[in-house]
């Protein structure tokens, strides 16, 4: 219960903020605040749209979520689901002859072992190194984006900054095809996997003998070490984890929506999940929670954008993460003090 | 004590020093002091005592305006602090000296003491004034303070003074000290005691902590007991002995420890150190060519100041640190090149110095705790496992899913004890196993300990304590400089000279 206070207060504060400059600008907050819930949970596109933009965040929310619960700092998500969706489409690419039971998951684990790949090179230089996980992830993240720039320049069609699309039998359906009422939107069944990503790290993290390895590495390395938890190692799968989690994000751009890998396409979507993370406080249902706030956001400000500028809902996003990165030492503090 | 008393009476009439009424402090659902009064006088040793956990820490934190009270008032010299906080605290001349120090190691001892009051000349900090005054202070009240020095480079005893005279120079004349001889040698303990009597026939008051009995015997004027919060006594020192003292605290009579059985282990040997070396970062050795032996069924105690390679010792033995060179054998096998994990499996426990860095995840429950001993243990298994270290230590709270921050020091202890005393162990290795324990615990530890030398297990024990030593040991070796510098029997009625023996070896006489 005490955990999803910091949240709640959070979000208020923003709104309490947004209001003010909604005020400012010359509009009416409650205005505004109806015109962006009628645009994203009013209507069967806005709803499907907003599934379609939390998506991805539960990926790379979960991503950081994973690394944090280890005690590590994943900036990398960024680059890592850069190169996972590059796989993605790589290998959708290539699966013509096969039929989808095959090519999508086939297509998914390609996703999963790129990312995994970039978190595992600074999973390593931070185990077996000692170099801080902040710095190789944020510098990984400028590697992926050069590299890219040179392979696409091979790979992309040409004229184009994307790749050739990837077979039919490697996309993932939309959900309006299930639900008509979403019709337009580009939500697709990347949703039930990003849902069974998050059920399935919450098992981990929580249920298994690995998971509370990672635990006790993230509450106290050396408390870890003493006791016969090969730190190390634990860091190196964190972060190779974390890499493959945010590898899954093609999932939803590249098999459920564009059908191909393009430039530039992730638009900060890793940065936004460490805001996720911390704002469901590592856990899973937390990060899925905190994904729909942010994806009801991200689409509510274009909604709103007729009446004042679309900014503004990224100026609520930001008091949000601001809000909830202050009153984490004030939790830490309280904490402190009973022991 | 006697100048206690001559300074009261030059006192003027007993007023007030420090006190708090009604005092009630929770933390969630644990009440840390319950309705808590106290009153110390001008002039007094106040000593308050009683076990971990007995909410002695939390009721100074009140005084000092740290952490106030939920409910009830707090008295500084006679007015009642409306809204307590540390600088109110300080303004009415009232410092404390925690348990664990707060200064900065890479700045001098006189840097530290004027830090955040620094005496300005111009745009400079007026260091010379300050180390001056720091020599003043240090002359006054028999502090030896090297106000130059760095104090990264002082030892526990002389960082504590280094804290004293910060308290002195911001003026205070009630100085609060939580738990000051935990971390002391016992010569630095009869020199703290010394300054304390110096500050005490100065006209200062002195509140503290403390669970050390013969402590309170020697120097406190009065002594208020506490027990699971409360105050439950409120005794004069001259008029008591520590049996009584005890009873109070713990609320029963202790047991007496029995008397130690003669050594009659096996002749097999279950732990081997040979040449064991282990170098700091710096490159300095902190153990130099270490061998040891511990037989089956015989506790190797191991004395020796602080720093002196003790830390390295053990956590070297269990795998924590890597040596440079030398072999470790358990039971036989070479561990030297194995896992903590893998030690562990050979038969390794090991009871670690620094409870909250190593022995637990504070973050963590009891049963979480426990499951750090073997990870494999889950669901049932490890209910059951922590539902039996919970009885045999009687640790309290007795609830598996408490948050160990929520437990005192001495049950936290218990459950790092408990943990790996419930695991198949051939060898236990315990590092300071009660320091900042109280009597209830250490009785507790010191039973498990000895009931594991019984079992045939081979123990070392380090421990500044050497009484516990005395209490528990088959053999006292002593570190010095990294080195094993002598190792003497413990033969019960050579008790005094071996005392002189090994305080002599401590200090590197035996070099």
């Amino acid at each position: 219960m005490k955990s999803i206070l910091p949240p709640l207060w959070a979000t208020l504060i923003a709104l309490a903020a947004a209001s003010a400059l909604i005020i400012a600008v010359g509009g009416g907050p409650l205005a505004v605040y109806r015109l962006l819930l009628a645009g994203t949970w009013g209507n069967g596109y806005g709803i499907g749209q907003v599934l379609f933009k939390t998506t991805p965040l539960i990926f790379t929310g979960l991503s950081v979520a994973l690394a944090l619960r280890a005690g590590l700092f994943n900036i990398g998500a960024e680059g890592q689901l850069t190169v996972g969706a590059f796989a993605t489409a790589m290998v959708g690419l290539h699966c013509a002859h096969l039929p989808a039971v095959v090519a999508v998951p086939l297509a998914l684990v390609a996703g999963a072992l790129g990312g995994a790949l970039v978190g595992a090179i600074a999973g390593a230089l931070k185990a077996w190194r000692g170099a801080h996980e902040v710095i190789n992830t944020i510098m990984l993240n400028f590697i992926v984006r050069a590299v890219m720039v040179g392979v696409g320049a091979h790979l992309f069609e040409r004229e184009q900054i994307h790749t050739a699309p990837v077979a039919a039998s490697a996309e993932l359906p939309r959900l309006s095809r299930f639900i008509p009422g979403l019709h337009g939107s580009a939500a697709n069944a990347s949703l039930f996997i990003a849902v069974a990503v998050a059920l399935a790290a919450w098992w981990l993290v929580e249920r298994t003998r690995a998971g509370f390895r990672l635990r006790a590495v993230g509450a106290s390395p050396d408390a870890a070490a003493t006791s016969g938890i090969s730190v190390p190692r634990v860091q190196f799968f964190a972060l190779a984890l974390s890499g493959a989690v945010a590898g899954l994000v093609g999932a939803n751009f590249v098999l459920g929506y564009k059908h191909y890998y393009e430039d530039g396409f992730s638009g900060g979507i890793g940065y936004m999940g460490i805001a996720v993370a911390v704002l469901g406080r590592s856990r899973p249902l937390g990060v899925v929670l905190a994904a729909l706030l942010f994806g009801t956001l991200s689409q509510g400000a274009l909604a709103v954008n007729a009446v004042v500028p679309k900014e503004l809902v990224d100026v609520m996003t930001a008091v949000i993460i601001f809000s909830v990165a202050a009153a984490a030492p004030s939790v830490r503090r309280r904490l402190e003090a009973a022991a | 004590m006697s100048e206690a008393a001559t300074a009261t009476a030059s006192g003027g009439p007993p007023a007030e020093a420090i006190g708090c009424s009604h005092v009630w402090t929770r933390f969630g659902a644990v009440v840390a002091n319950r309705d808590v009064s106290l009153s110390v006088m001008r002039g007094e040793v106040h000593a308050v005592i009683g076990e971990n956990g007995a909410g002695k820490s939390t009721l100074m934190r009140a005084l000092y305006g740290m952490h106030p009270p939920d409910a009830g008032e707090v008295r500084i010299g006679g007015e009642i602090i409306a809204r307590p906080s540390v600088p109110a605290a300080i303004a009415r001349k009232v410092g404390m000296v925690h348990q664990h120090f707060m200064l900065v190691p890479t700045l001098t001892a006189a840097e530290n003491v004027v830090l955040g009051r620094e005496p300005w000349r111009g745009p400079f900090v007026d260091l010379r004034r300050a180390e001056r005054e720091i020599g003043e202070l240090s002359e006054r009240f028999g502090l030896r303070v090297e106000p130059r020095r760095l104090v990264s480079s002082l030892s526990v005893g002389e960082a504590q003074r280094v804290e004293i005279v910060k308290v002195l120079w911001r003026g205070a004349d009630v100085l609060i000290l939580d738990e000051p001889t935990a971390v002391l040698t016992p010569l630095e303990v009869g020199e703290l005691f010394g300054v304390l009597r110096e500050l005490v026939a100065d006209g200062k008051t002195v509140v503290l902590v403390t669970h050390k009995l013969d402590e309170v015997l020697q120097l406190a004027t009065r002594v208020t007991v506490m027990r699971r919060g409360e105050v439950v006594g409120s005794l004069d020192p001259r008029n008591t002995t520590a049996g009584e003292l005890a009873r109070t605290m713990v609320g029963r009579d202790l047991v007496a420890a029995p008397p130690r059985p003669i050594f009659a282990g096996e002749s097999r040997e279950r732990l081997r150190v040979e040449g064991l070396t282990v170098t700091r970062d710096d490159g300095t050795r902190a153990l130099d060519d270490v061998s040891l032996s511990v037989r089956g069924g015989e506790i190797l105690g191991v004395a020796g100041v602080e720093g002196n390679g003790q830390s390295e010792l053990t956590l070297a033995i269990a795998g924590v640190i890597a040596q440079r060179s030398g072999r470790i054998l358990v039971d036989g096998h070479d561990v030297s090149h194995d896992s903590v994990r893998a030690r562990r499996d050979r038969g390794v426990a090991h009871v670690p110095e620094d409870r909250h860095a190593r022995g637990v995840v504070l973050g963590f429950s009891i049963a979480d705790n426990v499951r750090l001993g073997d990870d494999a243990l889950d669901g049932a298994k490890l209910a059951k496992v922590t539902r039996s270290v919970i009885d045999r230590l009687d640790v309290r709270p007795p609830e598996p899913r408490a948050t160990m921050a929520t437990l005192s020091g001495g049950n936290q202890q218990k459950v790092v004890v408990g943990r790996e005393l419930s695991r198949e162990h051939g060898v236990l290795v315990c590092a300071q196993p009660t320091r900042g324990v109280d009597v209830g615990a250490i009785e507790r530890i010191h039973a498990e300990i000895a009931h594991a030398r019984v079992a045939g297990k081979a123990v070392l024990l380090v421990s500044a304590d050497l009484d516990e030593l005395f209490a528990l040991a088959d053999r006292i070796g002593v570190l010095f400089r990294g080195r094993v510098v002598g190792c003497v029997d413990n033969v019960p009625e050579r008790r005094a000279e071996l005392r002189g023996e090994i305080a002599a070896l401590m200090l590197g006489a035996g070099t």
